[in-house]
Order: C-alpha cells, then structure tokens, then sequence
C-alpha cells in the first residue's frame, strides 16, 4: 500500500512547493516576457528572513506564520529593486533578462556566502508542525499537509486579486493589450513593479516553504530553478491553472519515479517527461487564447 | 501575440536546459581537468627558489561555487597553521608565503592552478581541495611536474601517489570502525542512504562486503544527486524498510534535507538511528535539533580529550573569520602543513625527491589534536584513531566508542580479507 499512496502525497507536497515557486515565474514571464533566472535567489531570501524572523521571535510557534508576510515583503522589495534598477530598461527581451539574471543569482549567492554561515543556517520546524497524518497506513509528514494548504492559500488569493481588484484588472488588461492599456489611463510602469513585486514575494513564501524541507543556504535558490522553468514552460505560459497542473504532475511523477527507481533516475525520467511532452504540446498544457492570467 | 509566446517559450525551454546541460558538464569536469594536464608540457625540472628567507606554498581551496561552503573552512584553517609556524621560527628557518588560489568548485580549474602555482609561482608544494574530483583533476598534473600536494579531506580510497599526501581518513579508518562499532551494538540490518557521486557508491561497495562478513543484512541502497535536498520518497523507502540503522553517506547540503525528511517521517535516532561520515561540527548547527542523537564516524572531534586538543581549539575560536567550532577536515588540513614541516625538516630540503625519500624512512610523527599520528611513507597517508560520536543538543559530539588504538592506513584494504582483489581492481579502474 505504502508504495501507492506514499509516492502520491508526498509528490503532492513536492508539487505545492514547485507551484509556489513557478507562480511568480509564471507571472513575470506571462506579462513582462522576463526570463528572470535570479528567481531561485529570491526564495533563497524568504528562507532567510525566516531564519532571521526565528531568531527575533526564537522559534515559538508563531515563528512561521510571521516568517510568511515577511518574507513575502523582503523578497518583493528585493524584486522590486532588481525592476527598479535593471530589468525595466530590457522589457520583451527574454534572452537579455535570463543573461542578466542569471548575473545577478550569482551576485546574490556570493552576497548570502558572505553575511551567513557557509554551512547554513537552521530553520527550525514549530511544535505544531510535527507528527503525522494516518492516511491508509501511510505516516503523512504534517510539514507536507502545510506545505499543500499554503500553495493552495496563495493561488486562492492570487487567483482573488487579479480577478476582483482593481490592480488585478490593470494587470490583466496590460497582459491582453499593453498599447491599449495605457491610452484609457492605466500605468502601465506601475503595474510591471507590482506585478514584479508580487512573483518575487511568491517566491519568498516559497522559501519558507523550502527552508522546513532542506537546507537553508546560499545554494539553495538554485535547486528549484529548472524545475520552476519546466512547470512553467510545460503547463503554459501565464495560465494559472496550466501551472498548477503541470507542478502537480511533475511533484507526483517525480515522487513516484523515484519510490520505484532511484533519486538520480527519477530526475532523468521527469526531464524526459516534459520534453517529450512539449514535442507533443509546444504550446503547453494551455494555450493563451484568452489573453490573460487566469 | 501567441506565435511570440511560443518563441519566448522556446526560449524558456532552451534557457533552462542549457543551464541543466551546464551543470551535467561540470560535474564531468574531472575527465576535462585531466586533458589540461597533458595538454601542457612543462619540463619537470623545479622552479622553487628558497635562496631567500622565505619559501612559497600554495594553498588551493573552492573559495566559490557550491564547495566554498566547505572549503573556506580549510582554507581559513591553513592560513592559521601558516601564522603559527612562521611565528615558531618558519620550516628550516625560513617564513611561509603562501599563494591564495581559488579552485572555484570547478575541477579543470583546480588543475590550472595547480599548474600555475608550480611552473609560475614555483611553489614548494601545495595544500588544499576537497572533492574526489578535485583531487583527480591536480593528481596528473603534480605527477607530471613532481610537485606536491597535500589533501585534507576522507575519502573513498584506492589510491596514492608518490606526489600527493592524504592527512584525512582512508576507508579503513572511518568505514570500517563505522561498521566495527554497528556489529558492537547488535546491529542486524541496515539500509545505505548516500549523495549520488564517487565517494558514496564506492563506499557502500565496500560496506556491503564487510556487512556481509559481520553478518549485517543490508535491507535498501538509496542516492539521491548532490544538489537535491528532497529525500521524502527515500525516506519513505527507509520508513517502509524499518533497519535497525541507516548508514548515511550523503554529503553537502542535502544532508540537511535528509535529517529534516527523516525527521518529519516521524523515525527518531532511539527507534532508527543514523551513523554519518559527513556530518561534523560544522554541518550540525544547520540542522537544528532534528539531527540530535545520531551518531556520525570521525577520527577527530572537538570534544575530544587529548593534550594538543585544548589550545587548538583556542587558538581557531581566537582567529579572525573563524566559524568557531572545529571538524575533522580542518584538523586534517592542519596537520597537513605541520607535517609538511616534518618532513622538510628531516630531509634538510624542500626538494621533492628528498622529501619522499625522508618520508619512507617512516619516522615521521607529528603531536596532532587527534593524538600523535604517524607517516606511512609508501602510501603517504597518516595513522588514525578510530572514534564514534553521539550528537548531543549543543550540536557537539558525545564521543561513544573509539577504536582500541590508532589504525594504520591501508588505501587499497590489502590487510582485509572480505575484500577481493577482483572487486579491487574494478573499484580502482571505475575510480579512473
């Protein structure tokens, strides 16, 4: 039994985290056509801010439920400052924005190599989050449930705010037709920022999300990068619900490989996967009829 | 609108696996360094001038890139040693220099600079690296312009050099005590969790002879790659395959990931517990309090009662950027200058040939942290005590066994008669 189901809920979690860190890929690449490959290090800061959250609040149990909003800000105004100061002056240039980018991922390394410990730091998991859930035998990591209601939390309210707010509608608008946007009025250099502010939040509750998996270092960022990418590419590009099938289904692939196989093959057979897949399906899971996010 | 959106995916798709491409490449970088090495060709006669009141010497560490997080330490560590010695008087009377080089976590690059360090900065030898791979890539090229090196970290085994000098543990002085100490406790049956590269798989070979003589059944073999720190549906494999212990040989980061799944799957060291050959001092803090109570396999630990052990300590909590805490790779490097002193020392030169030749007389000792150690000089690696830690709350090691008296090196397990000559030769041809 555990062989089935054990492979389905934590390829489950895995799948959260994937989506939480593809969603702001997905958003800055559907709307600005930025390749932002520093998005790894944006979560890497999340990580960060949580570990600096614990050391404030010592690792009560309200450590991570603070931690979260935190690292969404910092990390959105890291975001918002790598807008500010680069990646505005090279919009619809994707192999620019990845060239820089990836500059940039390096500079943020180096830049945690040498404020935290090489080794890295620790996050410590709250009470509350340990123990299991008893699913048909199966000893289910509470960490795991979390993780999947947090990437469920932020799609919700991701999917609210482009659809009910103000902001949600400028975005979209400037997604469908960014000429025709800005003539009725909308800033369009407004919405970029915030839109930019809001991937790399993601991206920062991400790393919250990762830090209670693994390590929390400097190296960190770069672990769920090209996965982030493929989901990306392979569930269609600025489709929400494309997006979180395709890190649904990479998670639980991912997750079953490697229950059967080895962790080494598993990540060949999902690679695989997704390349056969975008043979068969260039455009994704979804193709971009509608024109906007959602 | 949508034709440019299947462009830019494509571009996307291309990105991403291209940097995927970059890193498969790097990780063959081993076999790249070694076409470095022969490409050049650098007559063998030595550039080393000690006329003066100082000698040069090189010290080779990943200062970036994935390594830095563990070679900065022994790097820092080297530097200490050289301060020390110089303050001492120097080796024959004269002062170290040294050559900062950065390795960079790339292998060919480590053999460029060893190149460098000996044909342009004519260093009288070399101290640092840390990966199998790094050592591969400087081995053919100290062979082939007689230099020397000098490598501070355990490892796998099955080799040595008559231009390089192991100072960490060799199989038979981590592994094998690891094992004495699983058969001391009753252990029945145990699964094999390791980082997916040469020193992991070539340790659980030999693992599985030697649990095979002590009547060890091995019940999982689990790898999961370097940069991976996801181990839950390994870690499920563990839960469904209940060992008695797990033997972990899983380095770097994703160590991290390992105890933190493990831990989550709600196995603890009193019901399943885990014995490590990486996990020091230095990798323990960030684990938090999951990694508590599991055992790991060192020579050195800094909890460890002996004479020297003391003011070293003191001396690395005093020097500036240390990390605070000391592990047995930076014990190692810092033996591995000491001992180069030694041996300078008895042969009366820095030359090359003179200093192996002082080495086989196998007189060299040198008063380490760990204890006294001594020189084997035919296989250039030092003797070692053998000892078990338990990791206590303060991420510190609660020392458990320790083998009855240092343990004389032997890379190639000749003295072991579980381990066949055939299993032998192939380990040794797989490990190039």
């Amino acid at each position: 039994m555990d062989a089935l189901i054990a492979p389905l809920l934590n390829g489950s979690a895995q799948g959260a985290l994937l989506l939480l860190a593809a969603l702001g890929l997905s958003l800055t690449f559907g709307q600005m056509g930025v390749i932002n490959m520093a998005h790894g290090e944006f979560l890497m800061i999340g990580a960060f801010a949580a570990y600096l959250v614990q050391q404030v609040i010592a690792a009560s149990d309200l450590s991570i439920p603070v931690a979260l909003p935190v690292a969404f800000v910092v990390a959105g105004l890291f975001g918002l400052l790598l807008e500010v100061t680069i990646i505005q002056w090279m919009y619809r240039r994707p192999l620019d924005t990845l060239l820089v980018t990836v500059g940039v991922s390096l500079v943020l390394q180096q830049a945690a190599l040498q404020i935290f410990p090489s080794q890295g730091v620790p996050v410590e998991k709250p009470d509350w989050l340990d123990g299991q859930l008893n699913i048909l035998g199966y000893e289910w990591p509470l960490r795991q449930v979390f993780t999947i209601l947090l990437a469920t939390a932020c799609v919700a309210a991701l999917a609210a705010w482009l659809k009910y707010t103000a902001f949600g509608r400028r975005i979209r608008a400037t997604v469908h037709n960014r000429d025709l946007a800005e003539t009725s009025g909308i800033s369009t250099r407004t919405i970029d920022r915030l839109t930019f502010f809001t991937g790399s939040g993601l991206a920062g509750v991400a790393g919250v999300a990762a830090s209670l998996i693994g390590g929390t270092n400097s190296q960190m960022g770069a672990q769920y990068i090209i996965p982030a990418f493929l989901v990306v590419a392979a569930g269609g590009i600025g489709q929400l619900k494309g997006t979180i099938i395709a890190a649904w289904v990479v998670g639980v692939a991912l997750s079953y490989f490697a229950y059967w196989t080895t962790g080494s093959f598993a990540q060949v057979l999902a690679f695989i996967l997704v390349i056969v897949f975008l043979q068969l399906r260039p455009q994704g899971l979804f193709t971009v009829r509608t024109r906007s996010l959602v | 609108m949508p034709n440019s959106s299947k462009r830019m995916r494509a571009l996307m798709a291309t990105g991403a696996l291209g940097t995927t491409m970059a890193l498969v490449l790097a990780g063959c970088g081993a076999r790249a360094g070694d076409e470095t090495a022969s490409a050049g060709s650098s007559p063998a006669a030595s550039c080393v001038d000690t006329s003066g009141d100082t000698v040069k010497l090189g010290f080779l560490n990943s200062l970036t890139g994935g390594m830095a997080i563990s070679e900065k330490t022994v790097s820092n560590v080297l530097h200490m040693a050289s301060d020390e010695i110089n303050a001492s008087g120097g080796i024959l009377g004269k002062k170290i220099k040294y050559v900062q080089e950065d390795g960079a976590t790339d292998w060919p690059t480590f053999a460029e600079k060893t190149e460098k360090l000996l044909t342009q900065d004519c260093v009288a030898a070399i101290f640092g690296g840390w990966t199998s791979s790094s050592r591969k890539a400087v081995k053919p090229v100290v062979e082939k312009l007689n230099g020397l090196f000098f490598y501070p970290v355990q490892y796998e085994g099955l080799e040595s050099s008559p231009n390089i000098y192991y100072t960490g543990a060799t199989t038979n002085q981590q592994i094998i005590p690891a094992m004495d100490f699983l058969a001391s406790k009753g252990v029945k049956t145990l699964f094999l969790a390791g980082s997916d590269y040469v020193f992991p798989r070539t340790a659980n070979a030999i693992i599985k002879l030697y649990a095979a003589k002590l009547g060890i059944k091995i019940v999982g073999e689990e790898y999961v790659p370097l940069d991976k720190d996801d181990w839950t549906s390994q870690v499920a494999k563990i839960a469904a395959a209940k060992p008695d212990f797990i033997f972990n040989t899983i380095n770097g980061s994703s160590n991290v990931g390992f105890i933190k799944a493990y831990y989550d799957a709600g196995l603890t060291p009193a019901k399943t517990p885990i014995i490590s050959v990486s996990i020091a001092e230095e990798e323990a803090p960030a684990m938090g309090h999951a990694v508590t109570g599991n055992y790991a396999s060192w020579n050195y630990f800094q909890s460890l009662k002996t004479d020297t052990n003391p003011k070293f300590i003191d001396s690395w909590k005093a020097y500036p950027n240390s990390s605070g805490v000391t592990s047995d790779p930076m014990e190692a490097a810092y033996i591995s200058l000491y001992l180069y002193k030694a041996l300078v020392e008895a042969a009366g030169s820095f030359d090359v040939d003179a200093v192996n030749a002082a080495a086989k007389k196998n007189t060299i000792t040198f008063d380490a942290p760990e204890g006294k150690v001594t020189l084997d000089g035919e296989n250039h690696h030092i003797s070692k005590p053998g000892h078990i830690g338990q990791i206590n709350a303060n991420n510190q090691f609660d020392i458990v066994w320790s083998s009855d008296k240092f343990i004389e090196p032997d890379p190639y397990l000749k003295a072991y008669d579980w381990f066949p000559a055939d299993v032998r030769e192939q380990l040794v041809a797989a490990a190039g």
